[in-house]
């Protein structure tokens, strides 16, 4: 029964947008003989959307065009107007000498979209993320303070992370940090330092930004595989993760801890969001750097208009064929805005890993934790090392 | 520490071995999109 009414709402909910195109009556363009009217220049100066189907495909028929002999059989069968209506929509036939994929789109009209967007949005509501992220672990911090080791501690410290798991881990984590900030300096730079500093310093700091950008990604990327392999095991879900959820992680309250193993569930939760995330900002990236080689989004809006994804959110399908410039641009938008959202995450993970919870930090730094911390904070692993005599006494001092 | 530090070190050499690396290889929107005859550097 379930089935039938959920199929009953998917074809009424794809049929709807389908049902209010086909009713929508054409515009009346006789007194034009065809071409566009006073009414659809002031519709698209208003920013409305307008079916330019009747302008994109009128660019001439060499097919039927008057022998050469005859009168404007000169011009091929499409005259100059339909010749610059081709040009406008990407389908004429143009040759280069520059033989770069974007060299003969002569006309693409994503790049002012995109760079309102860019200045636009983006920054406002990207700067709002961080700083919202900022204020609300300020307010936490405030009202929890730091999260202290409850027990008495014993003095016996165990090993948490041996050096390849932390070398690895300070490789993504230096490379993320610096790809950040750099980022924010290519996005933002122009609007905020600008002002500030003037043209002259800030190219220095942009061609600056920009070259750590492009090289450090490198040690991201690779930094992502060697942690993804050291813990995905340690990250996949367990039962232990609804409890711990449901207790809040024991950091809203004091002496609240509930069983957790190796990683608690809000700690998967930051293992598989730089995982994907970081695939995801890392592909963008790769194809940002290597400019018009690697198109990504024509190929996935056709994967997912075939599955029917934006008629099910109430969209027109998504557009197709894209210019390589365009592909570019929403590269571009993809990488950042993904980027801000992991950012925000990190910076949770920073607060939480340093300033908001005693002893945390010293599982990243020296390797090694307070056995009353382990015993606080991941008591299911604490227990496994017990089990195999590597808990209480395996490490009285810092290896380093 | 010394894994951070060592961590920190590897991603200075990646960075630089990355640049001098994809130097090497005709990736450049200069090397990929033009032919000499329209490269202003005089190569």
């Amino acid at each position: 029964m379930l089935r039938v009414i959920v199929a009953l709402l998917l074809v009424v909910g794809l049929a709807l947008p389908l049902s209010a195109q086909d009713t929508s009556p054409a515009p009346d363009r006789s007194a034009t003989g065809g071409a566009q009217t006073l009414e659809d220049i002031l519709a698209r100066q208003r920013g409305e959307n307008i079916d330019d189907d009747f302008r994109r495909s009128d660019t001439g028929d060499p097919d039927s065009a008057a022998a050469i002999s005859s009168q404007l059989g000169t011009l091929g069968g499409a005259s100059d107007p339909e010749l610059w209506r081709a040009l406008r929509y990407n389908t004429a036939d143009v040759t280069a000498s520059n033989n770069g994929p974007a060299s003969t789109v002569l006309v693409q009209d994503g790049g002012m979209r995109w760079l309102q967007f860019r200045e636009g949005p983006l920054i406002e509501y990207g700067g709002y993320l961080l700083l919202g992220t900022i204020a609300l672990l300020a307010v936490f911090y405030l009202i929890r303070g730091r999260i202290r080791i409850d027990g008495e501690k014993t003095g016996h410290m165990v090993v948490r992370f041996e050096a390849f798991e932390r070398f690895s881990h300070w490789l993504l984590a230096g490379s993320f940090l610096l790809l950040a900030f750099t980022g924010l300096i290519s996005l933002m730079g122009r609007k905020f330092l600008i002002p500030t500093f003037g043209h002259d310093a800030f190219s220095t700091l942009a061609i600056g930004s920009k070259w750590i950008h492009n090289n450090v990604s490198w040690a991201f990327m690779i930094a992502l595989v060697f942690v993804f392999v050291l813990w995905v095991v340690h990250n996949l879900p367990s039962r232990s993760d609804i409890k711990w959820i449901m207790q809040g992680g024991g950091i809203l309250k004091k002496g609240v801890h509930p069983p957790a193993k190796k990683f608690n569930a809000g700690q998967k939760l930051i293992f598989w969001s730089v995982i994907v995330f970081g695939v995801s900002i890392s592909v963008s990236g790769l194809s940002l750097l290597f400019p018009f080689e690697m198109p990504l989004f024509a190929m996935t809006f056709e994967k997912l208009n075939a599955l029917g994804v934006p008629a099910l959110i109430g969209m027109d399908a998504l557009p197709t064929a894209l210019s390589p410039q365009e592909e570019m641009q929403l590269s571009q938008l993809w990488h950042a805005i993904v980027a801000f959202v992991l950012m925000a995450i990190i910076i949770a993970h920073i607060y939480i890993g340093t300033l908001g919870m005693e002893g945390a930090s010293d599982a990243m730094v020296t390797g090694l934790v307070e056995e009353q911390w382990a015993k606080e904070h991941h008591s299911l692993w604490y227990e496994k090392l017990e089990d195999a005599g590597e808990a209480s006494g395996a490490a009285h001092t810092p290896a380093e | 520490m010394k894994s951070m530090l060592a961590a920190f070190v590897a991603l200075v050499v990646i960075c630089i071995g990355a640049d001098l690396a994809l130097d090497e290889f005709p990736f450049s929107a200069q090397d990929t999109t033009s032919s000499a005859d329209v490269r202003l550097d005089g190569e």
